[in-house]
């Protein structure tokens, strides 16, 4: 790559052609305040106005997230004009904005007031117009109001970049514009999948997961035995909202958080990933030795499960009937759990603690229920239960490291761990998969072909004798490929993983935000690096266990022995398995 | 919502397929429609979206941001006010004004017999001979406020008949 001469404040500097002045000037180590920095790719080109420079060669002040820089160029960033046009910028926004931030959920990590803070902006300089607002709270999972949003649009790039689809768009223009669903509809009534995917990426509270903290402190107050499971993805990326590094597990602090937050059980939803195994293999070995429906699809990811319904109506059969780990868990714990216990379920409240908006709605569906009583009560994102343990005075970082309880649902394998990243539940089917068919265990333990972050994978496992083809795809835009493919009868495969959100669990719509203006000790690249730091967590404690396969979990063991009876037995499908319906997405 | 009938959904994807070669197609295939349907409905709108890939949000996004696309069904005949900046100083408020208060409709709104449809349109680029008016593609130049119930007279002496 050539190089070229810029000056940055009468500074000399030789930097790559091609860049834009922000990004240059980020490696001449100068953070220009704007909105899309924090979030390279996802904005919709210069649109916010915030990072306003002066540059030569330009006619009058340049968005340096979209010019490039030229030789010779020089730019003033700190000139009075600068300053003061970057400050009138972030005046105009907040003009249109609901500036209510010590109620806003996204308190403490708005973009928005942080531009604010830097450019010395202050609300209350321009008055004008105000945008009708619309505020939807019809799903369970995401509310969308529009007073927060200031249309950087970076929602309506993510939705289009890890899923295909653009379920938001801008509608109206001038200050009627808005960021929804096409005729500014709900959620609720759109073929929106709820993954949270733009939650993640909104630099204001205009879209936020739906909160249900109070929810589960009316259960604790109304004596409620409430029992508390973690997924294993929050553990990877639960640290971040503490200062620690990306891609630190805490597994231990976190399980010491929530004894002292009141819960009476700590479990790990790793147990029931286990039993998910279990049943899923069972079902997929059956499928094959039956002639049953294949490819198989694994459907422990609510936001793939709402986009199927919606979209593929006609290929529901390929997918497993396995409910998701969560919700197992659930249904264990009201029928097992309770009876081992002498507990009434009617009197045991189950909060799942997930890196995932899509599970909120999952948690409401009737399909799941056993009985007429929901598996789980309440389900708290990643960054909700971050948001309990400091609203507690818990200093989490001083924490010791505690274990899960270790009772009737206690245990866990390594294969349980992995179900958090893509390629995880594949890789834990195949330990367990191996295992049944040559009766021993895979020596490697690992299955590498099936692991990494290309959004379609695929491998061919040779299994005494027998070949099992099996493909992976995270983002609902490579998921698609996979399921043309077998709508058109050209699929090779016996089982295929599909994850709704790119990268799997750990980047999941419910998990912290990530974003180099919260996380100053981070490297430039954070944003490319997140995910394999976080995966790379979940792998390791893979490896740090004894028991790495889900087969050989004793309590699993014991569950189908003293209750159960055996995988996919009549129990099991009553309490473990659900089913789907074709759904129409722009329902009235 | 809006029932299409089969014919309909045809031409809707013989339309698409007229600029199936296009890089950017979306406004050539909604004018296309709004010129033959004189409107296009969200039912419309997703046949448009499972053809070309688009997402239903992004084509709604340009139907709601141009004045030419409309949502709902058109008059017959459709006044279009150039409001731009050179009309507006030449007086199209008051032009506006009065074709509202003749046919008792606000900008943007249809007549109750479906006979006129009154837009607000921004800057037409006829500031030569403003303050300008098109009825149905036919433009009125140096229109004065006297000049409007002569005009409504006319079209409604043309009257419903197609």
């Amino acid at each position: 790559m050539a190089l070229i001469n810029i000056k940055i404040e009468g500074v000399s500097y030789q930097v790559e052609e091609g860049l834009t002045i922000l990004e240059a000037a980020k490696k001449c180590g100068y953070e220009i305040p704007s909105l899309c920095a924090f979030n390279h790719g996802e904005c919709s080109k210069g649109s916010c106005r915030v990072c306003l420079v002066e540059a030569t060669g330009a006619r009058g002040l340049v968005a340096s997230c979209v010019y490039p820089i030229n030789e010779g160029m020089e730019i003033k960033i700190s000139s009075p004009a600068a300053v003061a046009a970057r400050r009138a910028s972030v005046e105009l926004l907040l003009s249109n904005h609901n500036v209510n931030c010590q109620q806003c959920e996204k308190n403490g990590k708005c973009e928005l007031l942080y531009v604010a803070g830097v450019t010395g902006a202050r609300e209350g300089k321009f008055k004008g117009v105000k945008t009708p607002v619309t505020v939807d709270r019809l799903t369970s999972s995401i509310v969308r109001d529009t007073s927060k949003c200031i249309l950087c649009g970076r929602c309506i790039e993510r939705c289009k970049n890890a899923h295909g689809m653009g379920i938001l768009g801008f509608e109206n223009r001038g200050f009627r514009t808005i960021v929804a669903p096409a005729e500014n509809r709900s959620f609720a009534n759109s073929p929106c999948i709820l993954c949270g995917q733009c939650v993640s990426v909104c630099p204001t509270g205009a879209l936020m997961e739906k909160s249900e903290i109070d929810k589960v402190d009316e259960a604790m107050k109304a004596g409620k035995h409430v029992v508390v499971q973690t997924a294993p993805a929050v553990r990877a990326a639960l640290g971040e909202e503490f200062g620690y590094p990306v891609g630190t597990a805490v597994t231990g602090k976190m399980v010491a958080a929530l004894k002292r937050l009141g819960f009476h059980k700590v479990y790990d939803t790793n147990f029931a990933a286990d039993l998910t195994i279990m049943e899923e293999g069972t079902e997929l070995l059956s499928r094959i030795k039956n002639g049953g429906k294949l490819p198989m699809i694994t459907s422990c990811s609510p936001g793939w499960v709402n986009y199927a319904e919606y979209n593929y109506g006609d290929l529901l059969e390929h997918l497993s009937s396995c409910k998701s780990p969560h919700q197992m868990l659930g249904a264990i714990v009201k029928s097992y759990y309770a009876e081992k216990k002498g507990i009434d379920p009617k009197d045991i409240f189950v909060v799942s603690v997930m890196p995932c908006t899509a599970k909120k709605h999952e948690k409401d569906r009737e399909e799941l229920k056993v009985e007429g009583l929901a598996d789980v009560d309440a389900v708290l994102t990643t960054r909700e239960l971050a948001k309990m343990i400091k609203r507690a005075g818990i200093l989490f970082n001083k924490l010791p490291d505690e274990e899960f309880d270790g009772d009737l649902l206690g245990d866990y394998t390594g294969a349980g761990v992995i179900f958090g990243v893509t390629g995880g539940v594949m890789e834990a089917a195949l330990r367990t998969v191996y295992y049944v068919l040559t009766g021993k265990e895979h020596e490697a333990i690992k299955f590498e072909a099936v692991r990494g972050f290309e959004g379609i994978r695929e491998a061919s496992i040779d299994i005494n004798g027998m070949a099992v083809n099996v493909a992976i795809a995270h983002g609902m835009k490579n998921a698609k490929v996979l399921l043309d493919d077998i709508r058109a009868g050209k699929s090779k495969y016996h089982f295929i993983e599909i994850m709704g959100c790119p990268g799997g669990c750990i980047a999941g719509g419910g998990q912290p935000i990530v974003r180099s203006c919260f996380l100053p000790n981070e490297d430039d690249d954070i944003l490319d690096t997140y995910k394999e730091k976080r995966a790379k967590a979940l792998y390791s404690e893979d490896e740090r266990q004894v028991l790495r396969q889900s087969h050989n979990n004793e309590q699993i063991k014991a569950l189908y022995a003293d209750y159960l009876g055996e995988p996919n037995s009549h129990k099991a499908h009553e309490l473990l398995h659900t089913s789907y319906s074709a759904k129409i997405g722009f329902n009235d | 919502m809006a029932h299409i009938s089969e014919n309909g959904v045809k031409t809707i994807r013989e339309i698409c397929g007229r600029y199936a070669g296009e890089k950017t197609p979306l406004i050539m295939i909604l004018s296309d429609i709004q010129k033959e349907y004189g409107y296009i409905p969200l039912e419309v709108q997703k046949i448009v979206s499972e053809e070309t890939g688009i997402s239903v949000a992004e084509i709604y996004g340009v139907v709601t941001f141009y004045s030419f696309f409309s949502l709902e069904p058109k008059g017959k005949y459709v006044i279009g006010v150039c409001l731009g900046t050179a009309c507006y100083v030449k007086g199209a408020q008051q032009i506006i004004d009065k074709f509202s208060e003749i046919l008792g409709i606000a900008p943007g709104g249809t007549t109750t017999d479906g006979l006129f449809t009154i837009d607000a349109l921004r800057c037409i680029g006829a500031c030569g001979i403003a303050p300008a008016v098109t009825i149905n593609g036919k433009v009125y130049p140096k229109l004065t406020v006297d000049q409007v119930p002569v005009i409504i007279n006319e079209y409604k002496a043309l009257g419903g008949a197609n």
